[in-house]
């Protein structure tokens, strides 16, 4: 089973060079830590930045420098600063060629659920359904299941929406799977865990071809 | 042409309870410090306010609500905001959430003379329930409105008393749209200038979507989450 760093750490495998990315608050922020060293991508954070260095040393912090998650950061050489229009001009111009965010639920359709809980817990979307709406290529980092035990990943949310049919890629502290037209497709286990694990956990349809290989970290 | 009013009280003269006001800032960056402050003296209520977040309980927005000024909030993200959260549960708070990207496009339509326009965010969400859809190059949009403010508040690094501006850092975010959609902006600066100071090539805000400017004091810029990381040895 994988930690949320490991997660992270699997996720970045999938960055390219040259791409700029997008990460959401929680497990996708630590991706950051974990970029190859041969691979260059920039970081954008919507609130207004392309270029997002990592946090700054002790003493340097700018209230005025902040990312989406309102941490402290820096700027990269080569850094460019922009107004909340023109972010998502990027963001819905689908300019930005990842998205990694986190969520309460996805269904084996690629529908996502992250920011309302009704009655209970409603923090907003921020800028998720821009992201979600608009970007080609999106992948869920998160746990498999909730606090509760239950699976995160099912047949249909049952919370309010952030987005539609629009996720491709989920990666949980079980396994690597691939949204498609027929459910979730079991590409990689974390290390240790069993197919039978991960399918006791996925309570969408879930579909496991041949062997499937261990994560390699 | 001289925008300069003496102070946040004297820039907020006219804001009256129960009209809307858009506020600029993310999170607490960016925010206009002296007005919010000058607000909550001014003891305005039924206020309805647009900004991205609704602040922390205790500074910027949540200035207000704690003292109930604010009737309703059209925002984005309003998870910082313990208060925020038990009087919009509660049923006090009316809330209007909506995508930071649509909220950001709103507020420059308001200002750029266009009424509406169409977003794929929020298809097939609660946000979608009961607006237009229509179709373009294969997939499905919503039709979003345009939003105004009788008050646009700003704050901004540098100005001259034309009321150009320049921002610093990502505490520009949400001020450039807000400024042109207010029926009336002030601006409060950090650094009121001559005109001239401010090279036309870097001024982000021109002057003609600000009616009133001054310097603002006491700027507390509180940071929210204070990240670091370890030097190395």
């Amino acid at each position: 089973m994988l930690s949320k760093d490991q997660i992270a750490q699997r996720i970045a495998q999938e960055l390219q060079n040259n791409w700029y990315v997008n990460l959401g608050i929680g497990i996708p922020t630590l991706i950051a830590n974990h970029v190859p060293t041969d691979v260059n991508v920039v970081f954008q954070s919507e609130n207004g930045i392309l270029g997002m260095g990592p946090f700054p040393f002790e003493g340097e912090e700018d209230a005025d420098l902040i990312n989406a998650g309102k941490q402290t950061i820096t700027a990269m050489p080569g850094a460019v600063i922009f107004d909340s229009a023109t972010s998502f001009a990027m963001i819905r111009g689908q300019h930005i060629n990842l998205t990694v965010l986190g969520a309460m639920e996805v269904s084996d359709q690629g529908d996502i659920a992250n920011w309302k809980i009704p009655g209970r817990m409603v923090k907003g979307m921020g800028g998720a359904m821009d992201l979600v709406a608009s970007a080609e290529n999106i992948i869920v980092a998160m746990m498999h299941s909730n606090k509760r035990g239950q699976s995160k990943l099912l047949r249909q949310c049952s919370l309010p929406l952030t987005g539609v049919k629009c996720v491709k890629k989920v990666v949980t502290n079980l396994a690597v799977l691939d949204i498609t037209d027929k459910g979730f497709k079991l590409l990689e286990r974390a290390p240790g865990v069993t197919v039978e694990e991960i399918e006791k956990a996925t309570a969408g349809r879930l579909i496991v071809e041949g062997d499937i290989p261990e994560m390699e970290l | 042409m001289d925008k300069r009013v003496a102070n946040a009280k004297a820039a907020c003269e006219g804001i009256e309870s129960n009209m809307t006001l858009m506020l600029g800032g993310f999170g607490l960056c960016g925010i206009p410090e002296n007005c919010i402050t000058e607000l909550v003296k001014k003891n305005v209520n039924g206020l309805t306010c647009i900004s991205n977040n609704a602040g922390v309980d205790e500074f910027g927005l949540g200035l207000l609500l704690q003292k109930k000024q604010i009737k309703k909030m059209i925002s984005s993200y309003v998870g910082e905001n313990d208060e925020f959260e038990r009087q919009m549960l509660s049923g006090e708070l009316e809330v209007d959430l909506i995508p930071q990207g649509s909220l950001a496009a709103r507020c420059y339509a308001g200002g750029a003379g266009m009424p509406a326009f169409f977003t794929p965010a929020g298809f097939g969400t609660e946000v979608g329930e009961g607006k237009e859809v229509r179709w373009f190059n294969g997939k499905p949009h919503l039709l979003e409105s345009a939003l105004t403010a009788d008050f646009a508040i700003v704050k901004a690094w540098k100005g001259d008393r034309f009321g150009n501006l320049i921002y610093k850092g990502t505490a520009r975010n949400f001020n450039p749209m807000m400024a042109m959609a207010g029926r009336i902006t002030i601006a409060e600066v950090e650094e009121l200038v001559e005109p001239g100071e401010l090279d036309p090539n870097f001024i982000h805000t021109p002057g003609i979507f600000v009616q009133r400017i001054f310097q603002g004091k006491d700027y507390e810029k509180r940071i929210e989450q204070r990240t670091i990381r370890q030097r190395e040895s």
